[in-house]
């Protein structure tokens, strides 16, 4: 019976983000087929979904690998114009269909990235490696600065730097244009395949935590020489984690960029990277459940506190730095364990009440 | 407090000796001429040692005497800076600690290095790291065979628990385990990895009387259960004169004395450097 009681002890965490998430996209489904949302936070459900997707990411580095990354937004903006790129190349491909290979290529080549960047910052540890990641994020960015894309009858032209050197035929079209980003981008990105990917990225993720190489990443975490002298090395299971990572990263830029018409490099600087660790930090470093959460709440919270328009950002530090205070309050927090394991026994109570009738 | 029987100890060639029981096997650790140096300070020097196959043999010194260096050289911690290392008749030159617990050596720590914020079961899993065989891809899509080795895993660490009687504790997380339990913790967690010799630093270090006798007897059960050779550092002589065979005794980085625990005992350099020197 061992793999039926371990599976549902294990998976418990599990199932109730699976829920978590699928509440979620039902709620908001039925919101807007029955009209009853805001066009600005109906415009704002695949941005959520996305960083969702980029915290439940970045807390796979932070959390379980403990490596504490500053460049997380860099994978998601090349993820984001690898997409625009090859959604624009498949010409007249179906939606779903150019949807489909976009987020596909757009996590292969942010994962390259990712393995490459790993390289040189995995050697480092602590702050060093936070300082490199976020020097690799902005190194990112500036590329995509430089970086003009066109399109024409011969196929893509790649020029860098200098948009005169794509020499494209005259009927040719832009579709990366420097500093000024991706433009007339078709918006083919939809919130059920977003929620979907977000799935998937979940069953990954925590899968991979509850298998033999979650627990190698997990050893290393925990203790480093320990795990070498059990046989694990860690360059490799850290690389994994950090790729794995940044793919994901990748697939959520990915969906983020075909959501918008337009696209520019800036949107994914250090204050895109630092906003998903803010994410992570407030969800519970580790807890998959905490990010979702802190993500969806904190995207929709500068939109709602639009009423109070000059003082909006003043009012969101305050926010963040209650919701710092009330988490990290052992006495609270007690008083929140006893509520809730009360609330447990009282839901199991009238459940086997229930199954005796 | 039970003593072994008085083992007879037997030359090999080379500078080493080893139980006649293990005479004709191979020896699992041969070490030649080991040394190392931080900056200019020689920390070993001229470390020879031969251990047979199923021998328990004692490392034992005054505080600040290398024996903790000495483990960190055989496990590829620190690179020697002199000398050779043979595991099972393979040279053990530049290759990294992952290698050598490959090769078949493991350890445990003297400052306890668990993996605090997993489980027990979890902890002796991760020293089941290289003989569970599936791939991480098989881990993501939980295909059959993460289950059956997950299986297979589980019961194995519940049957290694269960030599420290620890098997009801599987599910509690390492950093909230005794100090005793934790020290437990670790060696059956070097044994997970299926090691032909365990190196145990201290392990009695913080245990009272009677659980160091009953370690001492696990010490033992594990050598003739797994046919594998045990190294330890101690300073509980008790427990050190009661289950060695043989015994190395280091002070300032050299060997001063090997033999037998009466041998050893009547040594006048091991009490010199434990007791000090006669003024006048």
């Amino acid at each position: 019976m061992f793999s039926l009681k371990k599976a549902s002890g294990l998976s418990k965490k599990a199932f109730l983000n699976y829920a978590i998430v699928i509440v979620f996209y039902l709620v908001f489904q039925i919101l807007v087929s029955t009209g009853n949302i805001t066009s600005a936070l109906k415009g704002q459900l695949i941005p959520i979904t996305c960083y969702m997707i980029m915290a439940v990411s970045l807390n796979l580095v932070v959390g379980i690998s403990g490596e504490l990354s500053l460049g997380h937004a860099g994978f998601m903006s090349v993820g984001a114009f690898a997409a625009v790129i090859i959604s624009s190349a498949m010409g007249n491909a179906s939606n779903p269909a150019k949807l489909f290979v976009s987020i596909l290529i757009g996590a292969i080549i942010a994962g390259i990235a990712g393995f490459l960047i790993g390289i040189p910052v995995l050697r480092l540890n602590g702050d060093y490696l936070a300082i490199v990641t976020l020097a690799f994020g902005e190194i990112i960015k500036n590329i995509l600065n430089c970086l003009y894309v066109g399109i024409d009858e011969k196929g893509l032209h790649f020029a860098f730097n200098n948009p005169d050197a794509l020499g494209m035929d005259p009927l040719g079209k832009v579709i990366i244009n420097g500093p000024m980003g991706a433009v007339g981008i078709s918006k083919i990105a939809t919130f059920s395949a977003a929620v979907i990917l977000l799935l998937i990225v979940l069953v990954i993720i925590q899968n991979l935590v509850n298998s033999r190489t979650g627990r190698a990443i997990m050893a290393i975490r925990d203790n480093r020489i320990a795990a070498e002298s059990m046989g694990i090395s860690p360059m490799k299971y850290k690389m994994l984690a950090f790729t794995i990572s940044a793919a994901m990263a990748g697939s959520a830029g990915a969906v983020y960029a075909l959501n918008y018409s337009t696209l520019v490099p800036k949107k994914f600087d250090f204050n895109t990277s630092i906003l998903v660790l803010v994410f992570v930090v407030l969800g519970g470093i580790g807890n998959m459940t905490g990010s979702l959460i802190a993500a969806g709440i904190l995207v929709v919270l500068p939109e709602l506190l639009r009423k109070f328009s000059d003082y909006r950002m003043l009012v969101y530090a305050i926010v963040l730095i209650l919701v710092m205070l009330v988490s990290n309050n052992e006495k609270l927090k007690g008083r929140i364990d006893i509520f809730t394991k009360k609330l447990r026994m009282k839901v199991r109570m009238t459940f086997s009440k229930g199954g005796k009738k | 407090m039970s003593k072994s029987p008085e083992v007879k100890l037997v030359n090999v060639p080379s500078p080493n000796f080893v139980p006649e029981k293990d005479l004709g096997k191979p020896l699992v650790l041969e070490a030649a001429h080991l040394g190392i140096d931080f900056g200019g300070l020689v920390a070993v020097d001229e470390f020879n040692i031969g251990i047979g196959a199923t021998e328990i043999c004692g490392l034992i010194g005054p505080n600040g005497a290398g024996k903790t260096t000495i483990f960190n050289l055989l496990t590829k911690v620190y690179e020697p800076t002199r000398g050779t290392i043979m595991l099972g008749g393979k040279d053990t030159h530049n290759l990294t600690p992952v290698q050598v617990n490959q090769m078949g050596i493991a350890r445990t720590f003297q400052n306890i290095r668990l993996f605090d914020k997993l489980t027990v079961e979890e902890n002796v899993k991760i020293g089941l790291h290289n003989h569970m065989g599936y791939h991480t891809l098989a881990g993501v899509f939980r295909l059959p065979n993460y289950w059956s080795e997950e299986k297979k895993a589980h019961e194995r660490a519940l049957e290694l628990l269960d030599i420290f009687g620890m098997a009801d504790l599987a599910n509690v997380t390492a950093d909230s385990l005794p100090y005793g339990a934790q020290r437990r913790l670790e060696i059956v967690r070097a044994l997970a990895t299926g090691p032909k010799l365990l190196l145990l630093d201290e392990p009695a270090a913080g245990m009272n009387p009677s659980e160091t006798e009953e370690l001492m007897n696990n010490i033992r059960k594990i050598r003739d259960e797994f046919q594998i050779a045990v190294l330890l550092i101690e300073h509980d002589m008790n427990l050190v004169m009661g289950i060695c065979e043989s015994i190395v005794v280091l002070n300032f980085g050299r060997i001063i004395a090997k033999g037998t625990p009466s041998q050893i005992q009547g040594n006048p350099q091991v009490i010199e450097a434990y007791l000090g020197t006669h003024r006048g």
